[in-house]
């Protein structure tokens, strides 16, 4: 018998604190016992990106992080992409592009893009396909979602 | 996914006793993007992970041009690749690591897990074995140390007994006039497993003209990372010629014994193993010369 933990944690900038199953992936806490359910479940073991959230700034999989793991350190989400005055530039420039359709994988890319754009302002479009590599869309083709995420870099530098 | 508990490991003896306890039921968690999978998917059973994160030896990186390259066995391999002195020192080793899946697998995966899930595939260990990195293993009755290259005995299986973990990984400072390459040939451009893997590292004389020492490794050729001893000691003391690296090459496509796999046939494993030890030679020639 396993017994439950319980896990303190800053998600999205707000102390949390929460019980789990020691075996529970933080996707599944995420979704299934904080209610946070824009992170997506894609493949499950690590091949798709669509569960991508931060961890201490770090783009991770959260399929592959088990809850208890997360105690005492900072989870972001999609949910904590945009800011208290609207969409977050590369949200809008998702939609700007229509770099979506059915939309699954995007929370994902839009994560995953975040964490790039921290690091690197002004990529180039093969630093962005190269950084996107571990996120997979069966709907766009990538070029969209390409494009979205270099038009963002340009609004963020134009709103510095 | 199966249920088992999850502690985190308060000292490396408590590491190591809970693990000797575990009658071969507790695994050390690290990064997670193997282990993590094959629980979920039945391939190994748990009755209890360890996570060895908070421990500060496994976290461990530095880099000093005397002492020497010390990582801890579960630092994220982009800590490693990010790091300006270590991809100058070790471009064939960072070239290996930079290739282990996506960002979001860099922010996870440490070369501790690359060689304890002892993939025949692994990226890092042809590597690693071209630089004569050393394993510091910590285990009931104390540490001791083990080349790289004896680390992998099986797919899936290490050397490690009851109650042992691999702590460190440590790697020799390089010598001067030498280089190392990494090379791997997979059908697409990135995010694959190699169909085969060249590692190669070669000190020269000071007029860069001769092999003063080399090593060779190949991976996805053999049950286990092959270090081809016989191809890199066919090098010393020749001149550095197309002549000596093809022969190094034919000695390490003769150690190669692949198998025919959805990933490639054990003739085009055989033919890539010269190809690549070749291109691995002759791109740690040319950084050898540039250094």
């Amino acid at each position: 018998m396993t017994s439950r933990v319980r896990v303190e944690a800053q998600i999205n900038g707000d102390p949390v604190e929460f019980l789990c199953e020691p075996y529970q992936s933080l996707l599944e806490v995420l979704r299934d016992v904080l209610g946070l359910t824009g992170t997506k479940e894609g493949c499950s073991n690590g091949n798709c990106g669509a569960c991508n959230v931060l961890l201490d700034g770090v783009l991770v999989n959260s399929c592959l992080v088990l809850a208890p793991e997360v105690h005492g350190h900072e989870v972001t989400t999609i949910e904590g992409i945009a800011g208290s005055d609207g969409l977050h530039p590369l949200q809008q420039a998702f939609l700007d592009h229509a770099a979506l359709q059915c939309g699954i994988c995007t929370p994902g890319f839009i994560v995953a893009a975040r964490a790039l754009l921290d690091r690197t302002p002004h990529p180039t479009e093969q630093q962005v396909r190269h950084w996107l590599a571990g996120n997979l869309c069966r709907c766009t083709g990538y070029d969209k979602i390409v494009r979205a995420v270099l038009a963002a870099a340009d609004m963020m530098e134009t709103a510095r | 996914m199966q249920a088992f508990d999850y502690v985190r490991a308060a000292s490396v003896e408590d590491a190591v006793a809970r693990l000797a306890a575990s009658g071969g039921q507790a695994y050390v968690l690290s990064g997670g993007t193997d282990l993590i999978v094959q629980l979920r998917e039945g391939r190994r059973s748990a009755r209890v992970v360890v996570d060895v994160k908070g421990l500060p030896e496994f976290g461990d990186l530095s880099y000093d041009p005397d002492m020497g390259l010390l990582i801890g066995a579960a630092t994220p391999c982009w800590r490693i690749a990010a790091d300006a002195a270590i991809a100058s020192a070790f471009p064939g080793l960072v070239e290996a690591i930079s290739l282990i899946g996506g960002v979001q697998i860099q922010g996870r995966a440490s070369i501790g897990g690359n060689l304890c899930n002892a993939s025949p595939a692994a990226d890092s260990i042809p590597a690693l074995i071209v630089h004569a990195a050393v394993c510091e293993i910590a285990g009931p009755s104390g540490r001791r140390s083990l080349p790289v290259e004896e680390f992998c005995i099986a797919p899936g299986r290490t050397a490690l007994q009851p109650g042992e973990l691999l702590v460190r990984v440590f790697v020799p400072p390089p010598a001067q006039h030498s280089g190392a390459a990494y090379l791997r040939f997979i059908p697409r451009n990135e995010m694959d497993i190699a169909v085969v893997g060249a590692g190669a590292a070669v000190t020269l004389d000071s007029h860069g003209e001769r092999f003063v020492a080399a090593r060779i490794a190949l991976g996805a050729v053999a049950p286990t990372p092959l270090y081809v001893a016989e191809a890199g000691a066919a090098l010393a003391g020749q001149p550095v010629s197309p002549d000596a690296i093809a022969e190094a090459a034919r000695l390490a496509r003769e150690a190669a014994r692949p198998i025919d796999d959805l990933r490639g046939t054990a003739a085009q494993r055989r033919h890539l193993s010269g190809v690549l030890v070749r291109r691995a030679l002759e791109r740690a020639v040319e950084r050898a010369r540039a250094r």
